[in-house]
């Protein structure tokens, strides 16, 4: 009980970061913000790779390995995507 | 490697998310932000990899080429006026995951412990849940925005009572979970309910709403992963999933808010079922002007400000190069050309500006709406390229208007306004737009990325 307890208070406190860090987010990148807090979404990944590499069982192993492959999609495919959009917002900037 | 030196990596990972998102909030920060977040990701993965209790790493490595590959393709091969459905993928794979990663917990903690606490059930419940849902209804949504699934809202009686059915379902196969954790198959029961109240919730809603259902989405997949977290019992997990739930509602909150209605009114009321009374003579009957490209040109020529007010469009006609060259066209003539964007416009949020960036508009261009609107006394000419309802004075002038309130981009005070659109066909909102009929309006019909082609011809040929 004392690790939830632990780990709610880290949640909340998460959140709270998360409203002032974001708070004042310039409209231009309402899309690359959205599609670079989705690949850090990806972070299940560390979930996945634990179901997917202790082989407790074969269910959970084929269970993590599926996991494993749509977590890296959102992370890998998710920042390069944002990384593109954002190089066409700096190329005018230098222009 | 020690517990101690994982956790401590991880805490390193979680503030490289939080000055990543910082990051990205500025246009100038942006592209270091991402970058943050990517080594954030890279560390926490690699310390998760040195983690003793994995024993096999073949499965591993074939499921992250897999993945990478997958995602590396998609992320090289998109077009940008698909981003929407991408994002919606992406959110929609975050989930999945969650889902999937929950599971196999829950059968890894009952083959240790014959009863796990409370405490790790309920949030497998939630994970299962949020997961199954996000999964579900990015599916949904991309497949509307793709076209392959109609993006009329899809109503129907009783409506509401499905999906409320379907939520009390989940909650008494989440208890039966609780109760019976080493029962399995409850789980997928509750996955398989969550999925289609995942359905339910995003097939009532239309093409235009789809920014607030992306952006809600987003903010479910960082949700998902915190439930997951609390699961694990791991801190990286539930600090990444909370900063982008938050994200998420806040970007939530802007789009409700740029339409001036509530999160409940989009995803459970909704546009599509209103009555079109007004009689459509009555506004436009005998004051419809219509325009030629030639006229447009003529008109630009004699501008010195001009704006350009791009709606979703703009990019189903693939505009914006054409509109590029018109911007730098007018730009070496001195007219400066600016684009007034709402919050709304398009099929996520911040569409406009990506699109417009890819056309390698400069982002100094690019106004919010009020920038907009406080400018538009000054204006001598705006071009509407496939926006409607968030230009629709109906807003600001009938209470009774289903728009009534929603804040818009003033057009109709600017010296003159050119509407690029197909026909007088009401937008999304099902309303007559009386802008179509004002006298310093003029309407050129036709697809838009032809019009702006024509009128970039004729300006040359002036």
């Amino acid at each position: 009980m004392e690790q939830f307890v632990m780990a709610l208070t880290i949640f909340a406190l998460a959140i709270f970061v998360g409203f002032e860090v974001i708070n004042k987010v310039s409209p231009i990148l309402h899309t690359p913000l959205m599609s670079g807090s989705n690949a850090i979404s990806g972070i299940i990944l560390i979930g996945a790779l634990l179901s997917a590499g202790t082989q407790d069982t074969t269910t959970t192993t084929i269970l993590g390995f599926i996991a494993v492959v749509f977590a890296t999609v959102n992370v890998v495919g998710g920042f390069m995507v944002t990384h593109r959009m954002l190089e066409m917002f700096k190329r005018k900037d230098k222009k | 490697m020690s517990t101690t030196i994982v956790n401590i990596i991880y805490l390193i990972a979680s503030v490289l998310f939080i000055f990543g998102l910082k990051g990205l909030t500025h246009p100038k920060t942006a592209v270091r932000g991402n970058l943050l977040g990517a080594v954030g990701m890279f560390l926490a993965v690699l310390v998760t990899l040195l983690d003793r209790n994995i024993v096999s790493f073949e499965i591993i490595a074939v499921g992250l080429i897999v993945g990478a590959s997958i995602g590396v393709f998609l992320a090289v091969k998109i077009k940008m006026t698909d981003m929407p459905q991408l994002v919606g993928l992406f959110n929609g794979f975050g989930g999945a995951a969650s889902v999937l990663v929950a599971s196999a917990a829950l059968i890894e903690v009952v083959l240790v412990t014959k009863t796990p606490a409370a405490q790790i059930t309920i949030a497998t419940v939630a994970s299962g849940l949020i997961g199954s849902v996000t999964f579900w209804g990015s599916m949904v949504a991309c497949g509307k925005l793709q076209g392959l699934v109609t993006d009329k809202p899809v109503r129907y009686k009783g409506e509401q009572f499905v999906k409320i059915t379907l939520l009390l379902g989940c909650i008494v196969a989440g208890a039966l979970i609780v109760t019976n954790p080493e029962a399995i198959h409850y789980y997928w029961i509750l996955v398989a309910l969550a999925s289609v109240l995942g359905v339910m919730l995003v097939m009532p809603i239309g093409g235009a709403d789809m920014p607030v259902v992306i952006a809600l989405l987003n903010s479910y997949s960082g949700l998902a992963a915190t439930a997951t977290g609390f699961v694990l019992q791991n801190n990286v997990l539930i600090i990444a999933g909370s900063l982008v739930g938050a994200s998420g509602i806040i970007l939530t909150n802007i789009m409700c808010k740029a339409m001036n209605r509530s999160l409940a009114n989009v995803l459970f009321g909704g546009f599509g079922e209103v009555d079109v009374i007004e009689d459509v003579d009555d506004i436009y009957a005998g004051k419809i002007k219509s325009t030629s490209p030639e006229e447009v040109a003529m008109l630009l020529e004699s501008a010195r400000k001009v704006l350009v007010v791009p709606g979703y469009g703009m990019a189903v006609a693939q505009a914006q190069h054409a509109v590029n060259e018109l911007f730098n066209l007018l730009g070496a003539k001195g007219i400066t050309m600016d684009f007034g964007i709402h919050p709304v416009a398009g099929r996520m949020p911040g569409h406009m500006n990506v699109l417009l960036a890819e056309a390698d508009i400069p982002y100094d261009n690019l106004l919010e709406m009020d920038a907009s609107n406080s400018l538009m006394g000054q204006i001598d000419v705006v071009i509407v390229i496939g926006a409607n309802d968030v230009i629709n004075p109906v807003a600001r002038t009938d209470p009774k208007s289903p728009i009534a309130g929603m804040p818009i981009i003033d057009v109709d005070k600017a010296k003159t306004v050119v509407v690029i659109k197909r026909s007088l066909s009401p937008g999304f909102a099902g309303i007559h737009n009386p802008l179509f009929a004002l006298d310093n309006t003029l309407m050129l019909f036709g697809d838009a990325k032809t019009m702006i082609q024509e009128t970039v011809i004729a300006f040359k040929e002036a």
